[in-house]
């Protein structure tokens, strides 16, 4: 049986159980949460964020008792739709502009890892 | 007023005496960088400063306005500084750097030394105002945060009292404008970045309608809460730089087209008939006695002056941290997706793809954007989304009605900025959840989109505390002529750290 708010991890064909407004986080759905966010983080870091995110999922869970049957989400306050530029054709930055920053570079290019291997 | 040093006057007074020749831009330039230079290091107001150009710029600017040009430009020749989030451009059309270019770094390591190839739009305006740009200040990292301590450059501190913080997250800005180091700065708000810095500061600070100045050019953070405002030392100054940056930009697509009024012009120093709204729930457990008493005076002192106060009711206050702390997170994490250490920023140089990605991001952020990221991604995920972030997207409908019903029956809300004053750096570094408090009252603000000004009312302690006013969606001028009528009538418009004297 399963302590009250136990979160049994992110994947949806296992909905989290929440019976109380405990939401505990496991080191497990921290390391899987981290992988989603390519963070890589020490296992201290994994310690302190299991923690810290489980106080602070517990003060959000506070919506949960919020009625909103009647109301729809909002993604943005002011009412623009569809905000178009002409459909004109405009200088791109020059190459070495956008080059500029890059960390590794090869003449023209981005140099990236290798990105085809086996795994991920 | 004019007992001050000149670099701790206002703008409106020092334009003043720009066009009647007792000054010139060039003195205003050397007496914010001679406190820079006095002050700057030891409260670590800067992360970046161009005093050649600055001064070069100063110097045009006096000729222009020896020309005559000065009459519709209240900006010109006054020197101010950008919060290290908006880009400056360092880059020339060949990739190579610009001499004297700023970088930009968003308060964080992830971005050290990063050259932007074109301006921010704010940036631009403001040199078209004929402002100085003095240098970039220090913030919080990507903005995230309430005292400014989340800066991979170090922390800021208070001119008011330099072992606390001055807010954040534009804390270096909010630190420049008090201590005499910038005529106004800007800075960015997404749940209270501007207003409760100005309020920890004794500084106005000013977070315009969403939409109503550009955000091209600033580093995103929460992309549907963040705008650019301004930081000074008198309301009307508030007015004459959101003048001057405020329009549409079509480069920004969530920018309104909407016209920009005289705002300097709604000053009218009368708010005889003005109905004021005072929601109970922002008087609550948890806010300073003497925060509470110093707002309560601040209202009293509106009623006097012809103000109508009347008890309103925004319901759903208290579920506007838990709101944000989804919504910002969220948003946040998808923005912050594009550090990934190949096409800028810094890189972790493994020879393995995901292994970069991730130590890439894990080397270069620091902790509290990394707790927002994962808060972000988790709301985010999948059998997550539509109990938090969905959940999270309806209750800000709630919010918004709620304002939305008030405000037809009100011209603006009265609030505190911040439920305490400036707090010892270090005090809430280890406790998430109290430092993100720090934002209960502005956040709604920022969740319906709406304009929102703190202006300084008295002192708690020794320290300054920030009287917050609401408006109607681009109703920033009513927010502006119930300010700056407070100011005139309360007697704080001087307020000025110990470090104001030369």
């Amino acid at each position: 049986m399963l302590p009250d708010g136990t979160a049994v991890g992110c994947d949806p064909r296992r909905p989290r159980v929440t019976i109380g407004f405990m939401p505990d986080i496991t080191r497990a759905d921290v390391v899987h949460v981290a992988d989603l966010a390519r963070l890589h983080l020490t296992d201290d870091e994994l310690d302190r964020m299991q923690t810290q995110l489980s106080r602070i999922l517990e003060a959000i869970e506070t919506l949960r008792d919020v009625d909103t049957s009647h109301v729809g989400p909002t993604a943005s306050v002011i009412q623009l739709e569809n905000v178009m530029r002409d459909d004109v054709v405009t200088s791109p930055m020059p190459r070495d502009v956008t080059l500029a920053n890059a960390p590794l570079r090869d003449g023209p290019f981005l140099r990236v890892p290798t990105v085809l291997e086996e795994g991920r | 007023m004019t007992a001050f040093p000149l670099a701790d006057r206002t703008i409106t007074e020092t334009a003043d005496a720009l066009r009647a020749g007792t000054t010139t831009s060039r003195e205003l330039t050397d007496a914010c960088l001679a406190r820079i230079e006095r002050d700057g290091e030891r409260l670590n107001t800067f992360l970046a400063l161009q005093p050649d150009a600055a001064r070069a710029a100063a110097e045009a600017a006096d000729a222009a306005l020896a020309r005559g040009e000065g009459a519709e430009r209240p900006l010109l020749g006054i020197p101010y500084a950008l919060k290290d989030i908006f880009v400056t451009r360092a880059l020339g059309f060949d990739g190579s750097d610009l001499p004297g270019g700023l970088p930009t770094t968003a308060g964080s390591r992830i971005l050290a030394g990063y050259r932007s190839p074109y301006p921010s739009a704010a940036q631009e305006r403001l040199e078209q105002a004929g402002a100085i740009l003095l240098g970039k200040t220090n913030c919080d990292e990507f903005a995230m945060g309430s005292s400014n301590e989340n800066s991979a450059y170090g922390p800021v501190r208070n001119p008011w009292d330099e072992g606390t913080v001055p807010g954040g997250s534009s804390g270096g800005s909010s630190a420049a404008v008090a201590g005499g180091q910038a005529y106004f700065a800007l800075g960015t708000d997404t749940g209270g970045s501007i207003r409760q810095p100005a309020a920890l500061t004794g500084t106005v600070g000013l977070k315009p309608t969403y939409g109503r100045v550009s955000r091209f050019g600033m580093v995103a953070f929460a992309s549907s809460l963040d705008q650019a405002g301004p930081l000074t030392r008198s309301v009307r100054d508030a007015a004459l730089v959101l003048g001057a940056i405020a329009g549409h930009d079509p480069r920004d697509s969530t920018s309104v087209d909407t016209p920009v009024p005289d705002y300097a012009a709604s000053l009218t120093g009368d708010v005889g008939g003005l109905r004021l709204g005072v929601p109970r729930e922002y008087f609550v457990a948890g806010m300073e006695p003497g925060v509470e008493a110093a707002v309560r005076t601040a209202i009293d002192v509106l009623r006097e002056r012809g103000a109508e106060i009347i008890d309103v009711s925004l319901p759903s206050t208290d579920r506007g941290l838990a709101t944000y702390y989804i919504i910002a997170p969220a948003e946040a994490s998808a923005n912050l997706a594009r550090y990934d250490g190949v096409r800028y920023g810094a890189s972790a140089g493994q020879d393995e793809l995901w292994a970069n990605y991730t130590r890439t991001r894990g080397e270069g952020f620091g902790p509290e954007v990394k707790r927002r990221v994962m808060l972000g991604t988790y709301a985010l995920s999948a059998g997550y989304y539509d109990a938090y972030y969905v959940k999270a997207q309806q209750v800000r409908t709630l919010i918004k009605a709620e304002f939305d019903e008030v405000l037809a029956t009100v011209d603006a809300i009265l609030a505190p900025t911040s439920p305490n004053v400036a707090f010892p750096i270090g005090a809430k570094v280890d406790d998430p959840l109290a430092m993100y408090l720090n934002d209960a009252c502005t956040l709604p603000v920022n969740i319906a989109g709406l304009p929102g000004i703190s202006v300084p009312c008295g002192l708690s302690d020794g320290k300054p505390v920030g009287l917050q006013v609401i408006g109607r969606a681009f109703d920033e001028a009513t927010i502006l002529r119930v300010a700056d009528a407070y100011e005139r009538a309360a007697g704080f418009a001087d307020l000025r750290p110990p470090t104001a004297h030369d």
